[in-house]
């Protein structure tokens, strides 16, 4: 089997884990490259539906990185986005995906390598938990209908 | 308005079981404001099955549709185009909405994705509460605008009852007497004289116990 690497998205706020992230580049950090970004003007503006879609378009896992507690642009987007997150978590664990699978970090503009250390924390994180059990299916089928086609080509070989 | 809470996934899950398409149908008036069965909330709840589908490898295709609202037949005009091509309806709306849908699509089975509470108000963002039993003989000047029927966990019309201590009720350290509240209210406006008016008895056949209830206003009937 191949090794497995997830796909892990970041929903980043603009005013801290973006530009933490941007300063984790300019210092040239190393973090894994499973991680994609999704800029947002503040986590505040992150909905269940987005962190719910992120898993239905193949995600195996998400987190929503947003400013430290008390230092977010808009007052309050960050306490919105922990109780939103806190929900969503509780959707996927009762959907059957794993509330594991989603997380919310806090960090600054200026914690470039936290946010490289939590890239690196959640993309092992989630390839521990192994692929969403979306994929897991998905490959099942495909694999039981590629071992059907095997099979009906040998029998297709043997009657010839 | 009315209150309702969205049932666990597990049970629409079952609920949905048997089939592999359906119509995630909300509601855009009460239950939109409540935050239980409007756009988004539908959104929500048809993206957690779909999910909670493809893990079990029952893949599940939802047609998302959010009603004006689901208790007058003019709105249901947008479902009417779709519905042929769905087996069943999942329903965000109130009891009546839901039941208002199952009576005008006889051929569809009809799913209720909500428990429907009560009649209530927005206290405070996210907190809502009970204010009106719908028992249809107002007594709201009587008792300073606060309902004995349904803010006394007893409907009492003679209350407090012994149950009251510090101005809560017995059920729940938590939940207000409603004959303090109205009792504290009088006194403010001034009219405690009225708890001396001996009220007649209710007319409790105005309220559910009259059956099924019906209004008719002939001068709007078409």
């Amino acid at each position: 089997m191949e090794k497995f690497e997830p796909i892990v998205i970041a929903f980043c706020c603009h005013y801290c884990a973006y530009t933490a992230a941007d300063l984790a580049g300019t210092m040239r950090l190393q973090y894994p490259y499973n991680v994609r970004i999704i800029r947002l003007p503040c986590t505040g503006k992150v909905d269940i539906r987005h962190l719910l879609e992120v898993f239905e378009k193949g995600a195996d896992g998400a987190y929503v990185a947003g400013c430290l507690e008390g230092d977010c642009h808009f007052l309050k987007g960050n306490f919105r986005a922990k109780k939103r997150v806190a929900l969503a978590k509780q959707i996927l664990e009762d959907a059957g995906i794993g509330g594991e699978r989603l997380e919310m970090y806090n960090m600054s503009a200026a914690m470039g390598p936290r946010f490289a250390e939590v890239a690196r924390e959640m993309t092992e994180k989630i390839r521990k938990l192994g692929p969403s059990p979306i994929k897991k299916n998905a490959e099942r089928k495909a694999h039981s209908a590629e071992r059907k086609e095997e099979q009906t080509a040998e029998h297709i070989t043997q009657k010839v | 308005m009315i209150i309702a809470e969205g049932k666990p996934i597990k049970e629409i899950l079952a609920m949905i079981e048997a089939y592999d398409k359906i119509i995630v149908a909300g509601c855009k008036g009460c239950v939109t404001v409540c935050s239980t069965g409007g756009e988004k909330e539908v959104g929500i709840l048809a993206s957690a099955l779909r999910l909670a589908r493809q893990a079990q490898g029952k893949p599940l295709e939802t047609k998302e549709i959010t009603l004006e609202r689901q208790c007058d037949t003019e709105y249901l005009e947008p479902m009417r185009e779709i519905v042929d091509a769905y087996p069943a309806i999942l329903s965000l709306a109130c009891g009546a909405g839901i039941q208002f849908l199952a009576e005008k699509f006889r051929k569809h089975p009809l799913l209720p994705g909500v428990d429907t509470q009560f009649i209530g108000v927005t206290e405070e963002q996210g907190v809502w509460t009970e204010r009106c039993q719908a028992c249809g003989n107002c007594v709201l000047d009587r008792t300073g605008g606060i309902c004995p029927v349904a803010r006394c966990s007893k409907s009492l019309f003679n209350g407090p009852c012994g149950g009251s201590k510090g101005g809560k009720c017995e059920i729940d350290s938590q939940v207000d007497c409603g004959w303090q509240l109205i009792y504290d209210r009088l006194k403010e406006l001034g009219q405690l004289d009225k708890l001396e008016i001996i009220l007649p008895v209710k007319d409790w056949s105005k309220n559910r116990d009259g059956g099924p209830r019906k209004r008719v206003r002939e001068d709007l009937k078409i």
